[in-house]
């Protein structure tokens, strides 16, 4: 799956999307990208999706993991995690990690190429690049590909989804529920 | 009365003893780098974290130091939020477990409530109503502190914080970590004017803050240039880094001041140690006859005296929470929810 998404906004708006296309399997997202990529902008839209004010989503590189109750009657917490500043899949435990992983719960990790073999294998793997188009520095290409039949579920989904998003510019709100 | 701190928020595992909310008695940090370091509260080698083997030597040290048995005290203080919860938890689980033993009350304090004490503890002429800056790895916020009830949010970061933003821009650099040195030593060489990096909220109104983009852009900037970068352009992406990231600090500080009718501010948070913020704050405080109060280095990192402090308050006022107080990763100050517990 490939998204060309021309602003922040239309990122978030993909995101946004995301959500609606989840269900009680929750989504165990592993988002890779460079430093301002804008994988919190991500994080941010998908929440908003989920009926959390993503005023209250900020960049959880410090605190390593941030849990956010959802309003969405479909799945359960968001998990916002961030492995920058973590070594080892010993150190990710020591943080409880693991308390994290409920079934239901959407798990979007920030970093995750730092440590693939800590994440369960069914996830969606979501790349996100700045354009090759030096013109326009707030473009980006989204990749997605799905590791596992829950995964692939809602990938599918999701691409129909950002077909019927039409023009990417210019997103139509979601409002949460 | 005597107030017994806890604090393990994050990477380190402190403990304190203080009298009466004022007199530091003793203030033990257990850390991996030197507690006079600037940006103690930034430290990345999680894997030092080893609180629950630490935890109880450090508040024995603490009390030793300090000359009291544990009898003696009056209240137990600890960090409930925000920090990484699986550190908070040590803490959390020790404190409450002493109080129990010694049939004390134990109180959960939140880890800003903490800095914005460390200022008062530093400066006893510091008395509310003033606005508190606090700015760290993991928070960059205003607030309008109150002489009762807890402090009002003015402002916070929308993305990263100031020191995350330092940090990731030491990487990106190829600077050392804690990133808050070592980019402001290499700015000293450069130029703050050589390159226009974007100051993001500066027309808006309120006082909000925004790193992500700051961020991206000496990002863009470096990838741009390719590498190896000259010693020159390090210092100059730096030092204009720098002057990016330090001017919404001191121009939302100045607003805070004139829309509350304040004259004093205290700055609190490892960031609270750049020299640059302290400078400008100076010189505009001097124009604007306003005066800013920065802590000593090892009140402004993470300690345990701090918490103490902020909690022996919450003692006096008659809060005091049971056994069933927990931890919080992410809560802002005043809808704490730990205080919903009563003492059991």
């Amino acid at each position: 799956m490939r998204f060309d998404s021309p602003s922040p906004e239309a990122t978030a708006a993909a995101a946004r999307a995301l959500a609606d296309c989840l269900d009680a399997g929750g989504l165990i997202l592993a988002l890779v990208g460079p430093l301002g990529a804008g994988k919190t902008v991500f994080v941010k839209g998908l929440a908003e999706g989920l009926g959390i004010d993503p005023a209250r989503v900020a960049s959880p590189t410090f605190v390593i993991a941030s849990e956010y109750p959802t309003r969405s009657t479909a799945t359960g917490c968001l998990a916002h995690v961030d492995l920058f500043r973590i070594a080892s899949g010993a150190e990710l435990e020591a943080t409880g990690f693991l308390d994290l992983l409920e079934p239901g719960a959407v798990l979007a990790v920030e970093w995750a190429d730092r440590l693939p073999g800590v994440l369960p294998q069914d996830r969606l793997e979501l790349r996100i690049d700045r354009s090759a188009d030096a013109a326009r520095p707030d473009a980006r290409v989204l990749h997605g590909e799905a590791l596992g039949p829950c995964a692939r579920a809602v990938l599918e989904r999701w691409q129909k989804a950002l077909e019927g998003l039409g023009d990417p510019a210019g997103p139509a709100r979601h409002s949460p529920p | 009365m005597l107030t017994l701190g806890v604090e393990s928020s994050c990477d380190d595992m402190a403990a304190a003893v203080v009298r009466d909310g004022r007199d530091v008695l003793s203030s033990r940090v257990e850390s991996q780098i030197d507690l006079h370091q600037p940006y103690g509260g930034v430290v990345p080698e999680l894997a030092s974290r080893d609180h629950a083997r630490t935890v109880s030597q450090v508040v024995k040290a603490a009390l030793d130091e300090a000359g009291v048995a544990p009898p003696e005290l009056d209240g137990v203080a600890v960090t409930a939020g925000p920090g990484l919860v699986g550190s908070l938890l040590v803490g959390l689980s020790f404190a409450k477990a002493l109080a129990y033993r010694l049939g004390i009350p134990v109180v959960g304090v939140h880890h800003l409530e903490g800095h914005l004490a460390s200022a008062e503890l530093a400066d006893p002429s510091l008395t509310p109503p003033y606005i508190g800056l606090v700015i760290s790895g993991g928070h960059t916020a205003l607030y309008r502190i109150e002489a009762d009830g807890p402090a009002r949010l003015l402002g916070e970061t929308r993305d990263d914080a100031v020191g995350e933003a330092f940090d990731k821009v030491a990487r990106v650099l190829g600077l050392p970590f804690p990133g808050g040195p070592a980019v402001s030593h290499a700015a000293e060489s450069g130029d703050p004017d050589a390159i226009a990096f974007p100051r993001p909220l500066a027309a808006r109104e309120g006082f909000d803050f925004s790193y992500s983009g700051l961020k991206t852009a000496v990002a863009l900037e470096v990838e741009k240039r390719r590498a190896p970068l000259a010693e020159t352009e390090v210092a100059d992406i730096a030092a204009s880094f720098e002057a990016a990231a330090i001017a919404p600090l001191v121009s939302r500080s100045r607003a805070a001041l004139r829309a509350e009718g304040l004259r004093r501010i205290a700055v609190v948070g490892g960031v609270a140690a750049n020299r640059r913020l302290r400078s400008e704050l100076a010189r505009v405080a001097r124009t604007e006859g306003f005066e800013a109060t920065f802590p000593p280095l090892d009140l402004c990192t993470d300690n345990a005296a701090m918490i103490a402090a902020a909690g022996a308050t919450l003692l006096k006022r008659g809060e005091a929470h049971g056994l069933d107080l927990n931890s919080f990763s992410r809560v802002p100050i005043g809808a704490t929810p730990w205080t919903s517990s009563a003492p059991d």
